[in-house]
């Protein structure tokens, strides 16, 4: 849907959210690997014990998506301030309208 | 200092210079520039002794936080990384001197943010090449990304819309590569390069790695601007600063390259991909498509700077080229050619600002005299023009016939055509302009007459990277048996 998002909007706003949708989308993946049945919260709990992993909760996806949240953040932060520039230039956001003005 | 920490010194001695940059910057401004400099300085120096290190006693490894891999994050210094990081530091040196009066021209008011930026980025191409962890190649891709799309969104009025188109592609090429890696993860438990190709060789009936690997070559696909995915590059290296280009376009582009040859020859194992996908063949057949469409593209451009950008387009296929073919020579001429691009590449942008400098112009038409009025400058542009083209004595000859060898080798004359024809190709776009700046009859135009050599701190990087072109092209045999040679040795 994001993918569908970027590629068949005109509007730019648009096809900013369309990706934002796609790299979270990413995130879940990556979270719902994590997920064990049973599992709990992964910090030592001594009435569980040390000894079985099965019995946590794998910790790693979500420090790596930690990771990826920031970038994301980072790069929406950069996309909507080109954004920002783009629209106190041309007072729109539509693509085909842009690329009109552009040529003018 | 130990020789173990030379790894992450590189990186990290560039991101401490990007905040160091930045605060003196705000306090004084002229203060961006040497500081800048000096950043890029010691991880230059950190780098050509951790090329000499590797090439005399073998990869350097360093664990973060004293963890060992496959737990903790490893950076590697091998004989690749070392190559590439010597590469991307020393364009970038040379690119630092030379931007300096450029921007003080072109964009005086943004300086401090543009040398924080530029370090940013450096720091990030750099950290993409001496990490040993998948993961952490994202979160530097990322960084490297995400200044380059800053650095150029500053410029005239249609670089914000050049660069939002750069912004989706690019993050989609990252989300690509991110979706590979979560399912090696997925696959092996592991994120660390050396221990996903000590699990992979178990897994290779796995469909997990298949998807992995054709999502991280699309990834890095988008990212290297392979054809047909190169549509964002020609507008954002049009509109940029000329200073920010020398920057990025010699860099940007090779270091998805790098992610490939990486995975290609570290972590899949390029029998394994070869063999049971035809990847590989798809990125070659799209590369030597490329080749021709952008050369094709070139001829038709006048305005140089978009010239250049097709021609860029055309070159990174070659890259690629070498790369979908995946035998020991092809790669030879690949890695030749991420080298010889860069300087040449480096060195053309550079005339192509000197020029705008000197006289404002892009425009390829307007350049008639410009040889007599600036000697050094466009004597540097044929140095380059000839490289491009691939007459022997210049650098480009040489790893074209790699990748002519290579092609051979696979048995595929068609790419060995293609290379040939697209070598004409580039000799119509480039001696069209030397013919416009040597030959032509001087018109009477106000900004030739008055156009003169750039200042002594544009052209001595310009004609820097001028010479090393033709030393790269005679000392081309050195480097190939003892850097390039023990790369490829692994896997074939």
């Amino acid at each position: 849907m994001g993918i569908w998002g970027m590629f068949v909007k005109r509007n730019l706003m648009k096809k900013l959210i369309g990706m934002t949708i796609f790299q979270v989308a990413i995130i879940l993946l990556f979270i719902s690997s994590a997920v064990k049945f049973g599992g709990t919260i992964p910090t030592f709990d001594p009435s569980i014990g040390a000894t079985d992993p099965t019995l946590y909760v794998n910790p790693l996806p979500h420090v790596l998506m930690l990771t990826a949240i920031v970038v994301m953040v980072a790069t929406s932060g950069v996309a909507l301030a080109i954004l920002l520039i783009i629209y106190r230039r041309y007072h729109t956001l539509d693509e085909q309208e842009i690329i009109k003005r552009m040529r003018e | 200092m130990t020789i173990n920490q030379l790894p992450v010194i590189i990186p990290v001695s560039l991101l401490l210079f990007t905040f160091i940059t930045f605060l003196l910057g705000v306090w004084r401004k002229n203060l961006a520039f040497p500081s800048a400099l000096t950043g890029v300085t010691i991880s230059l120096l950190a780098s050509i002794f951790g090329l000499i290190t590797v090439l005399q006693s073998g990869p350097i490894h360093y664990y973060l936080g004293g963890w060992a891999p496959p737990l903790g994050i490893e950076y590697v210094l091998d004989d690749l990384s070392a190559f590439m990081a010597v590469i991307i530091l020393s364009i970038a040196f040379l690119s630092m001197i030379y931007s300096r009066q450029s921007f003080l021209k072109e964009v005086p008011d943004k300086i401090v943010p543009l040398y924080s930026l530029l370090l940013l980025l450096i720091a990030g191409l750099s950290g993409i090449v001496v990490t040993g962890d998948l993961f952490n190649v994202y979160v530097f891709l990322e960084i490297a990304s995400l200044s380059a799309y800053a650095v150029t969104g500053i410029g005239n009025d249609k670089a914000p819309v050049a660069v939002i188109r750069y912004i989706i592609i690019g993050t989609i090429g990252a989300c690509f590569y991110l979706l590979g890696v979560g399912f090696i993860y997925f696959a092996t438990g592991s994120l660390n390069m050396a221990d996903v190709a000590h699990l992979l060789p178990g897994l290779s009936e796995s469909r997990l790695i298949v998807v992995a690997a054709v999502f991280i070559v699309i990834g890095m696909a988008l990212k290297m601007a392979l054809f047909p995915f190169h549509i964002w590059l020609p507008d954002v290296y049009t509109y940029a600063p000329s200073g920010v280009i020398t920057f990025v376009a010699p860099l940007m582009t090779k270091v998805g390259a790098y992610v490939v040859i990486r995975m290609l020859i570290s972590v899949f194992m390029p029998d394994y991909l070869a063999g049971t996908l035809p990847i590989m063949t798809v990125v070659s057949w799209l590369a030597a498509v490329g080749i021709i469409a952008g050369s094709i593209m070139a001829i038709a451009q006048k305005d140089m700077r978009r010239m250049l950008a097709y021609s860029s387009v055309a070159q990174i296929c070659y890259v690629a080229l070498g790369i979908g073919l995946a035998n020991p020579i092809g790669l030879i001429g690949a890695m030749l050619h991420i080298l010889n691009h860069a300087v040449m590449k480096g060195c053309l942008f550079q005339v192509a600002g000197g020029i705008r400098y000197s006289t404002g112009l892009w425009h390829i038409p307007r350049f008639a005299g410009l040889g007599r009025r600036m000697p050094w400058t466009m004597g540097a542009f044929a140095v380059a023009a000839i490289s491009m083209v691939g007459i022997p004595p210049a650098a480009g000859f040489f790893s074209k016939w790699y990748l002519v060898l290579g092609s051979v080798d696979a048995g595929n004359w068609i790419f060995v055509a293609i290379i040939l024809i697209s070598s004409l190709l580039n000799a119509i776009y480039f001696f069209r302009i030397l013919e416009k700046v040597y030959a032509s009859p001087q018109v009477d135009d106000p900004a030739i007459n008055t156009a003169v050599d750039p200042p002594r701190s544009m052209l001595a990087p310009m004609m820097t990277l001028a010479i090393s072109i033709i030393v790269l092209g005679i000392i081309n045999a050195v480097i190939v048996t003892n850097i390039l040679q023990p790369i490829v040795k692994a896997i074939s």
